[in-house]
Formats: structure tokens, C-alpha cells, sequence
């Protein structure tokens, strides 16, 4: 019996484009495109199953063993360090993380920095690796809003086109981390499912290289 | 002792398995307390898969912890013989936290180690027993090796600081080559020599396959003598597990501890590596011991999800008797019962939520069905 592939795909916009590489690279799964509530679709001929899930929650599937592969932020293998391979930068889903703040804001040295985020592993790392000190203040959304409220003097959160900042008189500071989705492959899938996986890194391989 | 086989769980089958493995080639059990001094750990906290560690403080004072590593203990305990060689295998519990449940957890492992004056052949015997534990286990299981001092030449060779061959580890480990090649133009790495980098990430595969290729695009540009000892190695392993290697770069070790050939084990349907080991010489000296050293720990909790089928029945039969039975006659119709290895509970008021094979009822000294709680 042939070994199925499992995937997990990110919900909503990016996980459709990347579905398309998927198929492009001979993994199609036409069921995928259905108009209905399934979470899981299955082609038992291509071999490969995907799952929609949440897209914070792909690396734990791949981590796991539940997904041999995946496509997750990279802000999300940043924060959570999961133990997997990364195998691939898809280049879609670019954005950056970034500080952002008032733009009035100077950075007095003399006092503790607030920063509020949603990620406080990669802002602790990022202010670490400055000597800066900080206060943490662990949010889970509505960033934009700590500044102006005083409840942070700076945020660090993703960026995309900046549309958000800018309506909330917020702006970006500096750049920590260019963001993009990447491959993600479980450890031991990637060596008992090896050729199928192989085969998906070269052929999505490809398909970026002739974007570039 | 009568020692009926179906009582026992996978892991405790494993460990039998893996004790007696250990055993035929020489290798000795080694017991320790639970508790050792908190400063050993402190001084080598690298060396940990985790690097939380529960301590409390003695009765003199002194700050204990809860063992979280075996091989930290043996290397203190054990004597400095860098002449000869010694041989110790261990199962013991360590206390870290789990990845998942980013909780404690009391995790049961089991591995040997190796001290002493260590050749070429220690090292086969040691990777042999790892992919014997492996196929011990399961036979759907590979054993993938690297040698960090080829890893460890080529990067030493690249002007750059500390944190940048950290950042290059770490790609070599994610068999991340566009990471790769963005770290190795910020830190000014001629492409050329990134490019020995990719080739070790992207090849991997059967010893026969990989070996020659590497050689041959190595040659000239770093010194090859860790494949040819690659090579020595996969030829001295045991013939019926030598199928079972695979070489992989991406199995890279902390460089302050390790040295040399390094190795990990994964069985399929178990997300993470069963087995981590390799030389660690390194660690030794740190320690201030002469004799070098390689070993290997069997992550048993891994395997918690491995060849258990859900449990149908919590028992096999249930003999519901009276207070009119005696105890005489409750006792021999259990012995009666139990006979084929079958398991029974007495009871007079059958346990909720408890499920049975099969329900019988004693009377008069006579075991007949329990229609009633079939």
C-alpha cells in the first residue's frame, strides 16, 4: 500500500495558494476545492492528504508527527522553535516583523522599554541581543492599540503594508525579521517518507525559482 | 519465578530486551541515587536536553537536584582509566521538563556509554548496539550517523565569530539552505565555501550512495579522513543492522561537548529521534578526565504510543460471589479460573466502569455464567 503524505495547510488565503504549488507539483487533491466544512481531504491515487488548520497551530501538527509536512510563518518557527526541518521559503506571505511606535516616540535609554506583543520570544531575543531592557506585556491582539493607550511605548508585531500603523498614527521603527512561509518537514516522516518529500522540495523549488 | 509475558508493558518488554542486548557484548549495569549536587549540572547546562532542573536543598545545606542526565553522573562517578575501557549500560528515571506539556515529567531511560581508550572498533560496537536497540524496538527504524569533525573543520575554516558558526549549526541542523545562504552573505562566507555547507545538508542517504559522492566533491577542498573513518565504521557495524544506517549532516551535536562520529535513531510513527549519541570526548576534558568517550541514551517515553492497542478489557473475567461463599471456595474458584493465565477479579459488588471478557457467579461452590452481567 502506497505510504499517504499528510499535510498541513494553513486556513484561509496563503494556504489555497499553496495548495495550488502542492498540485502544480503533482500532489493534487481536487476534492480540496469543494465548497463545504471538511477539514481533512484525502486523494488515495496522488497518496497525500491535507488538513486545514489554524495557521499557528502547523508547526505543532509537523512537530507531532500528525503532519510529515507543512507551510508555516516563519514568525511562528521563530517564537516557537518547534523541532522540524525547513526545508523550503516558499516566498509567498511576505511581510517583516517589526518595532513600530508613535511617531513622536525617542527611545530614552534611561527607562525600562515596554514593548507589547503578541511575540514575546522573538521581542526578547531581538532586545537581548541589543543589551536593551524591557518589560514584556504579552498581548494576544489589538496591538496597535498599547501606544496609544500608554500601555507600551513600542509594539513588535507583523507588517505587512503598514495600512494599520498608519491609521492608528503608528509607524515602524526597525526592521527585526524579513517574514515568508516556509516547508516544514517532520523529522522522522522525512526519512521514511523521503522520496514523496523530495519530490515536493524540488518541484515547489522550481516553481519559486521561476517566480524569481 | 513465573513471569507471564502479557503482564508486562512495551517499555518494560523494551527494557528487558534492551538490558540483555547490552549484557552479551560486555557491558555492566550501573545504578546511581536520584539526587546529585546542583553544581554539576550548572557547570554543564549546555549539555542538557533541557536545562530546567528540580532542586531543593539537603539536610547540610547543600543544593541538591533531581537527576535530570545519566551520562553527567557516570563521567563523576566513574574512575579515570584512560588506559582501558569500561562498559556501562543503565535504565534509570531523569527528571525534565516535556517538551509538549512544558511540565516535569519522570521519564524513563535507558543507554550505555563507553569510557576509556577508545578505537575505531568501541565506536562500531557502540553504533551497532544503538541500531540493535532500534530494531529491538521496531523493525521500521534507521540509525542516521554524521561526523561532527568534518562539520566542525569546514566551519572552523570560515572567518567568523562564534554566534555566526552557532547561526550556521543551526541551519545545518534545519537542512535550511535558503537560511543558509542568507546567514552565510551576512557574515561574508565566499560561496563557494557555503557551498561545501549546502552539499552536506542536501546529501544524505545510504552510506554507498552518499560516502562516495562526498568524497569525491570534497576532495581538495577539506580533509576527507572523517569519511574514510565513516567508512571504517559502516564496515565494522554488524552485518544485520548495517541496512539500518543512513548518513545525515543534519544530526549535529553541541560542538563544546561532542566530537567525532555522532548519531541519531528514529523509528516510524514516533515523531522525534528514540536514540542520541556520539563521542563526547569534549565533555570529558571539560571534565577533567583523560580517557575518551561515546554512548547512547534510548528515549523510552517516546516510545509511550508504540505498539500499544487500546485496551479492551480492564480484566478477563469477573467472578461475583457471596457472603454466603467461603473464602476457601472464593479461592479456589480464582485459582481454577486464573489457571491459563487469564486475569480475574473477585468481587462480591462488581466495580463501576470496570470491563470484562466475561462475568461468572459462584454458587454453591460452583462457577456458572452471570447471565445477569454478561
Amino acid at each position: 500500500m502506497k505510504k499517504m503524505l499528510n499535510v498541513a495547510l494553513p486556513k484561509g488565503r496563503l494556504g489555497e495558494k499553496v495548495y495550488d504549488m502542492f498540485e502544480k507539483a503533482g500532489f493534487e487533491c481536487p476534492s480540496i476545492k469543494e465548497n463545504n466544512r471538511k477539514l481533512i481531504f484525502e486523494n488515495e491515487e496522488a497518496g497525500v492528504r491535507y488538513f486545514w488548520v489554524k495557521p499557528s497551530d502547523v508547526a505543532i501538527y509537523v512537530e507531532r508527527g500528525a503532519a510529515d509536512v507543512g507551510v508555516a510563518g516563519k514568525d511562528i518557527l521563530l517564537e516557537y522553535k518547534p523541532d522540524v526541518y525547513e526545508l523550503l521559503d516558499l516566498d509567498i506571505g511576505k511581510c517583516r516583523m517589526a518595532v513600530a511606535a508613535k511617531k513622536d516616540f525617542r527611545d530614552d535609554n534611561q527607562r525600562t522599554l515596554r514593548v507589547a506583543t503578541k511575540f514575546t520570544n522573538i521581542a526578547s531575543q531581538y532586545y537581548l541581543s541589543k543589551g536593551r531592557d524591557i518589560d514584556i506585556i504579552h498581548l494576544n491582539g489589538s496591538i496597535e492599540i498599547a501606544p496609544i493607550l500608554d500601555l507600551s511605548d513600542v509594539i513588535v508585531d507583523i507588517v505587512e503594508t503598514g495600512t494599520t500603523l498608519k491609521e492608528n498614527n503608528l509607524e515602524v521603527f526597525e526592521t527585526i525579521v524579513p517574514i515568508s512561509a516556509r516547508l516544514i518537514a517532520n523529522k522522522t516522516s522525512f526519512r521514511f517518507k523521503s522520496e514523496s518529500i523530495e519530490k515536493i522540495v524540488s518541484e515547489i523549488a522550481a516553481q519559486t525559482e521561476v517566480k524569481k | 519465578m513465573n513471569l507471564n509475558e502479557s503482564s508486562l508493558s512495551f517499555n518494560e518488554k523494551v527494557i528487558f530486551a534492551l538490558r540483555s542486548l547490552y549484557r552479551e557484548r560486555g557491558y555492566s549495569q550501573y545504578k546511581m541515587s536520584k539526587f546529585e549536587e546542583y553544581d554539576l549540572y550548572a557547570r554543564n547546562k549546555d549539555f542538557l536536553i533541557s536545562d530546567s532542573v528540580i532542586t531543593f536543598t539537603d539536610t547540610n545545606g547543600k543544593l541538591m537536584a533531581l537527576k535530570p542526565d545519566v551520562t553527567l553522573s557516570i563521567i563523576k562517578n566513574l574512575k579515570d582509566h584512560p588506559d582501558c575501557v569500561q562498559k556501562v549500560y543503565y535504565n534509570e528515571n531523569v527528571y525534565r521538563i516535556s517538551k509538549g506539556s512544558h511540565a516535569f515529567k519522570e521519564i524513563m531511560q535507558a543507554g550505555l556509554e563507553c569510557f576509556g581508550d577508545i578505537d575505531n572498533y568501541n565506536i562500531c560496537e557502540v553504533v551497532s548496539l544503538a541500531a540493535k536497540s532500534l530494531k529491538t524496538i521496531s523493525e521500521n527504524s534507521v540509525l542516521d550517523i554524521s561526523h561532527l569533525k568534518l562539520i566542525g573543520d569546514i566551519i572552523e575554516g570560515f572567518d567568523v565569530d562564534g554566534q555566526g558558526k552557532k547561526e550556521i549549526l543551526k541551519c545545518i541542523g534545519e537542512k535550511n539552505v535558503h537560511e543558509l545562504k542568507r546567514v552565510c552573505a551576512s557574515l561574508g562566507v565566499a560561496d563557494e565555501s557555503a557551498d561545501i555547507i549546502r552539499l552536506l545538508i542536501t546529501t544524505s542517504g545510504k552510506p554507498s550512495d552518499v560516502l562516495p559522492l562526498l568524497e569525491a566533491s570534497l576532495g581538495g577542498k577539506a580533509d576527507i579522513s572523517p569519511i574514510n573513518q565513516l567508512k571504517d565504521i559502516i564496515e565494522g557495524v554488524d552485518e544485520d543492522v548495517r541496512d539500518m544506517l543512513r548518513i545525515d549532516f543534519s544530526v549535529v551535536d553541541d560542538m563544546k561537548y561532542y566530537n567525532g562520529i555522532v548519531f541519531k535513531g528514529y523509528i516510524e510513527g514516533v515523531p522525534t529521534s528514540v536514540i542520541s549519541g556520539g563521542q563526547y570526548d569534549r565533555l570529558m576534558n571539560r571534565m577533567k578526565r583523560k580517557s575518551g568517550a561515546i554512548g547512547f541514551a534510548v528515549y523510552l517515553d517516546a516510545l509511550e504510543r508504540l505498539g500499544m492497542t487500546a485496551k479492551k478489557y480492564d480484566i478477563d473475567t469477573l467472578l461475583v460471589y457471596s457472603e454466603k461463599d467461603s473464602p476457601s471456595a472464593v479461592s479456589a474458584a480464582v485459582k481454577a479460573l486464573s489457571a491459563n493465565g487469564s486475569s480475574v477479579l473477585a468481587c462480591k459488588k462488581i466495580p463501576e466502569d470496570i470491563k470484562y471478557r466475561a462475568a461468572v457467579r459462584l454458587s454453591n461452590c460452583e462457577v456458572n455464567p452471570d447471565e445477569k452481567n454478561a
